[in-house]
């Protein structure tokens, strides 16, 4: 515990570090990204990581959160405050409408109910065009404020959401300690074997997949609010495979491994924007080259790789 | 009213006979290898674009593009088992559900470098005038579509049933130890399975060129759809398959015609969604035989 509270102190301290020395807007803004995306990573993580329940359509929640909260905002004038309660609402009440039937699956199929969600969702949001714009988008989302504080300057909002990433870490290592976590570690294990122990594993599957759906959102209200426009292609399948891909490739069941996933994949498109054309390409063949050399994820891989040189190099 | 309504189903049957094609490639290397292989609609792609360059590009005859498109297809495919797929240390669902989807972007931009961003189009098989049945048209291409479709399926079913190797495919399916204990080399049997699959895929793209614009990003919801049809009639099984393929191209044209365009894609999804709820295992599967 005290050497949990340690490293979140050595977090807090970097993060503002980070927000003083960086003065750069484009750097500060592709900073806040990582942040949401953390988020993101962090929210499929708790499901798929930790209870073993993959999500190949967590981008719909993410895009409930955004959309709820453009809609709210632009069409009703509501202050943004007001409409991520009810873009949390909304998120945590479609989770439990889609996960109750959905849960009972497991594997491939359970990957794939969520697919087909996911593609209904986006779906919706591309042609509900008098609610959410269509496909060309919705724009004129209003940025944050309390009171005199406006989060429209990009390290105000940087702050924003990287302290609310802390404190979902924070969070999220607490119920992983608790008995809840212990539950949903013996049902990634086995679900049978968890069920003859007495947990109700129907429930709890729902309750983090309900979890899950509105940290998602909140990072989706996060995204709409920075960006000031949302699209349906931000919220598409692809989406999706991009936020399972940070979590598998920083590490499945590791929170700090949702931060190094969210940061590598964010950065990656910025870095290969140099290939221009080759971009995909390049992108394709990382994503293959990581998984087959590191199938635990990086975060694991290369301790792997550190300890497997230091017992060849204490062998004699 | 009729005439709309056969109108619809010639529709339906046109795209249906390209979704179960797909499904086939779908439902074939699922059942020899337990994969799902989010690539699949990428190889659809290029045995589109494939076509694209050697038909209308170099000018071969079309019998001899079609097999040498599909041969190249299946190629790429066998190169894509060996390079990314066997090299696999640990191979969980989700580490090959990451590598394919790799795998799709890397085709894809592939796609993009060698035929640009733009559009290609290439002209029916035949050119024979629309025939008309009672009011509705019916194009010659379509009838090209659901034969090769048909044929395909045959093909495959003879195969299994007939053949040794097909035979032999089917024992690595059921049980890949089981089938190399008894003398069966399984690791080729699921080359081969990659082979075939992505084989179909070409197929699919091959017949589905003159009917629709060719780019490279038109793979991936082919892809899914492809999906959703081998769940629909029962992964891994080849009839049921093509039965699912049939069944979502004509709900869908029945949809899109009778209530609304916009529903077009959000079909194939809500009966994705469907037939997990009712019956995961597919409309003709029973539970445990899940082989073609």
């Amino acid at each position: 515990m005290t050497q949990d509270r340690i490293i979140y102190g050595i977090f807090f301290l970097v993060i503002t570090a980070i927000g003083f020395a960086v003065e750069n807007y484009y750097y500060l803004q592709l900073l806040t990204i990582i942040g949401i995306n953390t988020l993101l990573a962090l929210a499929l993580n708790m499901l798929m990581g930790y209870a073993g329940q993959i999500s190949l359509g967590h981008a719909a929640f993410y895009g409930i959160g955004a959309y709820t909260t453009a809609i709210l905002t632009v069409h009703y004038n509501i202050n943004p405050w007001m409409a991520l309660p009810c873009a949390l609402f909304l998120a945590v009440l479609v989770a439990v409408i889609v996960g109750l039937p959905t849960l009972k699956l497991t594997g491939y199929y359970l990957g794939m109910g969520t697919l087909g969600f996911g593609m209904i969702v986006h779906i919706l949001f591309r042609e509900w065009s008098s609610l959410t714009g269509g496909a060309s988008g919705f724009v004129g989302i209003p940025p944050l404020e309390i009171g005199p504080i406006s989060f429209f300057p990009a390290r105000n909002y940087f702050y924003l959401v990287w302290f609310t990433v802390l404190i979902s870490f924070v969070f999220c290592k607490r119920l992983i300690k608790s008995r809840m976590g212990r539950a949903l570690r013996a049902i990634h294990d086995s679900e049978n074997a968890a069920k003859a122990v007495g947990i109700n594993t129907r429930n709890m599957k729902l309750e983090i997949f309900v979890f899950s759906a509105a940290l998602s959102a909140l990072s989706g209200f996060f995204y709409a609010h920075m960006i000031s426009f949302i699209s349906p292609e931000s919220f598409s399948f692809l989406v999706s495979v991009k936020i399972v891909t940070m979590v598998v490739i920083g590490g499945m069941a590791s929170i700090w491994g949702s931060l190094l996933g969210a940061s590598l994949l964010t950065m990656l498109p910025e870095w290969l924007h140099s290939f221009s054309d080759f971009e995909m390409v390049v992108y394709g063949l990382i994503l293959m080259l990581v998984m087959i050399i590191t199938p635990q994820g990086l975060t694991r891989g290369i301790l792997d790789i550190y300890e497997r040189s230091r017992t060849t190099k204490n062998k004699p | 009213m009729t005439q709309e309504l056969l109108q619809y189903l010639f529709s339906g049957i046109t795209n249906g006979a390209i979704y179960a094609v797909i499904a086939v490639g779908f439902s074939m290397l699922y059942s020899s290898t337990e994969l799902i292989n989010f690539a699949h609609g990428e190889f659809v792609m290029l045995g589109a674009m494939g076509l694209v360059t050697l038909w209308a590009g170099f000018g071969l005859p079309l019998p001899l593009a079609f097999v040498l498109t599909v041969f190249g297809v299946a190629c790429v495919g066998f190169l894509f088992e060996r390079t990314a797929i066997r090299t696999v240390r640990k191979p969980d669902h989700i580490v090959l559900i990451i590598i394919t989807v790799g795998a799709s972007i890397f085709l894809r931009g592939l796609g993009m470098l060698i035929w640009g961003k733009d559009a290609h189009s290439v002209p029916a098989f035949s050119g024979h005038p629309p025939v008309d049945i009672a009011g509705a048209k019916l194009l010659p291409q379509s009838i090209w579509i659901v034969l090769i479709a048909l044929f395909c399926a045959l093909m495959l079913h003879l195969f299994f049933r007939k053949t040794l190797t097909g035979k032999a495919m089917e024992a690595t399916a059921i049980n890949k130890k089981a089938a190399w204990l008894t003398g069966i080399p399984s690791e080729k049997m699921i080359l081969l399975a990659f082979f075939f699959s992505t084989g179909m895929g070409a197929v699919a793209g091959i017949i589905i060129a003159p009917i629709t614009m060719c780019s490279y990003d038109m793979g991936t919801m082919l892809g899914l759809k492809g999906f959703c049809a081998a769940m629909l009639g029962g992964l891994g099984s080849l009839w049921g398959s093509i039965l699912g393929g049939l069944l979502l191209g004509i709900m869908e044209s029945f949809g899109v015609g009778l209530f609304s365009s916009s529903l077009k894609d959000a079909i194939a999804f809500l009966l994705l969604l469907l037939i997990l709820y009712v019956r995961p295992g597919g409309i003709i599967m029973a539970k445990d035989t899940k082989r073609f």
